[in-house]
């Protein structure tokens, strides 16, 4: 088990034909992810080292029965990529364009909640997912991803920044601790997909045994989280914060992380997850650490 | 983006909402010629980024020339909590019945439109949040469906907006609206929005903020980002193209991604340092993106060691040592290195930074972030 990908998702890349899509999909491929076509309009009939490319996503699912969609797609396109995926029946979104506007974002964001409530969307501005072994969908390096191991515990990792992600999935490897999925759930005002949802979804993961949460400042994502944990989470969880020393009012390069008018700090965040039971490194190597001493004591 | 008030004012005309007649002065010449044209009395108002312009001093009120020339002599150059006043706005001062607040914003938690109004506008909408709570109507507005001018009225009926006001309420707010969607605003904000005595609903101040990633859509845009206030570091930052924002203190940093960034700065913070800046190379950390990052932070004079934070992922180790070296023969550091090189090939590009022939001195390798950080806040304290 996983959560959202595993060895049977089928990934079609939206922009398979350009510099990030190629580049990261071919990856994604030799990785063992089931890449199974790409589209580009225009240029459907070509391939891509043997992967079909098709004008539409329509068509790439009628021909591949693709369930996934990887968008590495500039901006400007990324908006209608991802309304075009959810129209075309893909239930499972991933998008890594990073700077698409926040106002194009809320309205995606709804327009999938309202017309396509099945779809999950990942992203946008995030590195992606991966359940080693199985599947990596977006941008992470599958060879820093420990395999989970049969008899576990296996730990789950869910973040907000990319070389965090890989970060953490570093420090497990280094202490030999299996992942079931590492979700990358994006630095942007509008997630589509949450803290919340993830932790859902671990928690009901027989593959996942315990959790390690990677936030940042801004927003109020983290502070919902603790909510959730502390009525639904029984796994053991650690966690750690970036942007403790953020001044306020200056975005710290994603476009979410910004603390303002005194909310979002990185002190609320983590006195928040604290109290619901969450162990609170405070750099990520000690979050590994934690990790470390949670799996020791699961084994 | 934060845009001045004047700028605002602009932004907002161009939906159809109304602002005072004025225009913006950068000498006491240009103000007078300003407020002649638009009427006496006039306002002087100081153009800076920082709430509080009132009781330093940055607002007055002129009857005539001679008070504008007297007040924009002052104004112009003062220092208003570290912002020195460059640009003027000259409007004609308005009669003024009731005060109201309007804002719009994205709520993140609810990943809809906020929509905040207040019958009580004028004073610091944090202090009616605190004091009188329910004088605040907040209205989520779904992206998909917009904002309709009966729930705009609706919204003002709620927030006991007076009836003689309501339709030009309601009106004034459909258009904010429209300017902060089609405007791509990340907070579109009147305080205060002005009832006068003739009746007429209009927006006395402007606080605009736009969202950057929708620069590309707004070529009018150009003209605001030219009156940014950047110091200059942020500025050869900017034209570099790097992810910077300069802080005070003197370890410079450069890390790949943003998270990873964030983080550094607070374990320099921890291990009883300070950071200079926040710098995000991206992922491919490169020779000439290194270059360029070591070129800013060596424009910074208080910069007195560079901790260079790197996790491999798809860029493996021994590209971005490369990188190191090559760059750091292009730049003439005042400063040493400390380097943490960590994830895929980091071994490689140990060795490679090792057998490049730099002395420790300038160059000093620590296998992890906490070590790194301590080795390069003890050359920053002159240890």
């Amino acid at each position: 088990m996983a959560i959202f990908v595993n060895e049977n998702t089928k990934v079609i890349v939206q922009g398979l034909t350009g510099g990030q899509g190629k580049f990261h999909g071919l990856r994604n491929r030799a990785y063992g992810t089931n890449v199974v076509g790409g589209v580009t309009p225009g240029k459907g009939g070509q391939d891509v080292e043997g992967i079909p490319v098709f004008d539409s996503v329509a068509d790439a699912v009628k021909a591949t029965g693709a369930d996934a969609s990887f968008i590495a797609v500039p901006p400007k396109a990324a908006a209608a990529a991802i309304l075009e995926a959810a129209k075309a029946g893909i239930t499972f979104i991933v998008c890594i364009t990073e700077g698409i506007p926040a106002q194009d974002e809320a309205k995606v964001f709804n327009t999938l909640v309202r017309d396509y409530p099945k779809v999950r969307l990942l992203g946008p501005n995030c590195p992606g997912i991966i359940s080693p072994g199985k599947c990596n969908i977006g941008i992470t390096a599958g060879e820093i991803a420990e395999l989970p191991s049969a008899k576990g515990p296996n730990v789950g990792i869910v973040s907000r920044s990319g070389t965090l992600t890989y970060q953490a999935l570093y420090e497990l490897k280094q202490q030999g601790i299996g992942v079931s999925t590492c979700v990358g759930i994006g630095g942007d005002p509008v997630p589509g997909t949450s803290f919340v949802d993830c932790l859902a979804e671990f928690q009901n993961d027989p593959e996942t045994h315990a959790i390690i949460m990677i936030g940042e400042i801004g927003g109020s994502a983290e502070e919902e989280a603790a909510e959730f944990i502390k009525a639904n989470v029984t796994k053991p969880m650690s966690a750690y914060i970036a942007g403790v020393t953020a001044p306020a009012g200056k975005k710290m390069g994603h476009a979410g992380a910004i603390v303002s008018g005194g909310k979002g700090t990185a002190q609320g965040k983590m006195d928040a997850l604290r109290e619901a039971g969450v162990q609170i490194g405070l750099n990520p190597t000690e979050a590994g650490s934690l990790m470390a001493e949670i799996v020791k004591g699961l084994k | 983006m934060d845009l001045f008030e004047y700028q605002g004012k602009q932004y907002f005309a161009k939906f159809g909402i109304p602002v005072s007649a004025g225009g913006v002065a950068v000498t006491v010449d240009e103000a007078v010629k300003v407020a002649d044209a638009s009427q006496y009395p006039v306002v002087v108002k100081a153009q800076v980024q920082v709430g509080g312009r009132g009781k330093a001093g940055g607002i007055k009120l002129a009857n005539n020339a001679d008070e504008v020339r007297l007040h924009a002599g002052n104004i112009l150059g003062m220092d208003i909590k570290g912002h020195v006043v460059k640009r003027i706005w000259v409007e004609h001062a308005s009669d003024i019945d009731e005060e109201y607040y309007a804002s719009f914003t994205l709520d993140r938690a609810a990943k809809k439109h906020l929509l905040m109004l207040s019958a009580q506008g004028g004073v610091e909408i944090e202090e009616v949040a605190e004091k009188d709570p329910d004088a605040i109507v907040k209205l989520h507005i779904n992206p998909v469906d917009g904002l309709s001018e009966k729930v705009a009225r609706q919204a003002a009926v709620d927030a006991k907006i007076p009836a003689k006001a309501l339709d030009g309420v309601a009106k004034i707010l459909v258009q904010l609206y429209d300017c902060f969607t089609a405007g791509d605003c990340d907070l579109a904000e009147i305080n205060p929005l002005i009832l006068k005595p003739t009746g007429e609903v209009h927006a006395l101040d402007a606080k605009v903020s736009l969202d950057g990633n929708a620069e590309y859509r707004h070529p009018e845009w150009a003209e605001y980002s030219a009156t940014e206030e950047l110091d200059d570091r942020e500025q050869l930052a900017r034209e570099k193209g790097l992810q910077y924002i300069g802080l005070s203190g003197t370890v410079g940093i450069i890390a790949n991604g943003a998270g990873l960034a964030m983080s550094t700065l607070d374990v320099v913070n921890q291990v009883g340092g300070t950071a200079a800046n926040f710098l995000d190379i991206g992922g491919g950390a490169n020779a000439d993106q290194m270059a360029a990052a070591l070129e800013v932070i060596n424009f910074d004079k208080e910069v007195k060691s560079i901790f260079i934070n790197i996790f491999g992922g798809i860029t493996r180790g021994e590209e971005v040592a490369k990188g190191i070296v090559e760059a750091m023969k292009r730049v003439d550091l005042r400063a040493p290195i400390v380097i943490r090189l960590d994830g895929t090939n980091a071994e490689e590009g140990r060795e490679i930074l090792a057998s490049a022939g730099i002395p420790e001195s300038k160059l000093l390798s620590k296998p992890t972030m906490l070590e790194a950080a301590r080795a390069a806040v003890a050359l920053a304290n002159g240890k």
